[in-house]
């Protein structure tokens, strides 16, 4: 099956290109990066609730996001600035970890209409630099070794 | 270049993969890689060869030690570093696609 979300990470780059195809009209799929309940909803997983602390989608805004476990720990926070904020285009904007040696990256989200039921998202990613930028793509693959690790930890101690 | 490694069998042990992230946020010697890890210092040691061997650590001789960094250019081939992050972005943009269309359908 084809994927339907491409990551293109180019050697010794500090970009990298996020696109991915919708069986959405344009304008539902810009609403889901507009709405801070829509967005609370896709970026939470089993394992981390997302809450939006912050949001004001326009030119000169901000936003913060926060991650908490099941137990409600905070597990992240983020938050950017909003350069530009177009209405089923576009949307460009700063993101940062906070507490995290990743620095703050560049994201301009480019909303593309194919069809009146189909639409495309095409995120660029800048980061201060490539070995920045390797590190972050490197995070997923650090946490699933993690869970595999705590779920070990977790058998083990039921164990004792 | 030693052929007789590949990336692949590198990466299929865990403990491989542990060192790997350890050294990939910082430049480290054996023995620091060693002191993260209850296996014996030659278990270690026989890891860290064979991820030198498949050139995905480099080693750099610093006075009397030896000091391991990540060959990022080599990580970068293989697909299954990169594929989590995919994932990642992939479950999210489902998520994204489903519940839009519950919006759709209430219009």
């Amino acid at each position: 099956m084809e994927q339907k979300t491409k990551i293109n990470a180019e050697e010794g780059k500090q970009e990298l290109v996020i696109t991915r195809e919708f069986d959405l009209p344009i304008e539902l799929l810009f609403r889901a990066h507009a709405e801070p309940d829509i967005i609370e909803q896709w970026m939470s997983n089993p394992y981390a609730t997302a809450k939006v602390l912050k949001f004001e989608g326009k030119k000169h805004g901000s936003y913060q996001l926060e991650s908490t476990d099941a137990e409600g720990k905070v597990v992240f926070r983020s938050n950017g600035v909003i350069h530009e904020f177009i209405l089923n285009q576009k949307i460009t904007r700063t993101f940062e970890l906070e507490n995290a040696p990743y620095g703050v990256q560049l994201e301009v989200y480019e909303f593309e209409q194919l069809t009146d039921q189909t639409s495309k998202l095409n995120m660029h990613v800048i980061y201060e630099s490539g070995a920045k930028r390797d590190q972050v793509l490197a995070l997923p693959f650090a946490q699933g070794i993690n869970m595999a690790h705590n779920r070990i930890q977790e058998i083990l101690n039921t164990l004792k | 270049m030693n052929l007789r490694r590949d990336v692949f069998q590198a990466i299929a042990d865990p403990t491989r993969r542990a060192i790997l992230l350890l050294v990939a946020s910082h430049t480290m010697t054996a023995g620091a890689i060693a002191a993260n890890f209850d296996t014996a210092r030659p278990t270690v040691s026989k890891h860290l060869q064979i991820l030198t061997e498949c050139e995905l650590l480099e080693q750099k001789q610093n006075g009397r030690e030896i000091y391991y960094h990540i060959n990022a250019q080599k990580m970068k081939e293989v697909d299954a570093f990169i594929e989590p992050f995919r994932k990642m972005w992939d479950d999210r943009f489902n998520k994204l696609e489903a519940i839009m269309k519950g919006y759709q359908s209430k219009k």
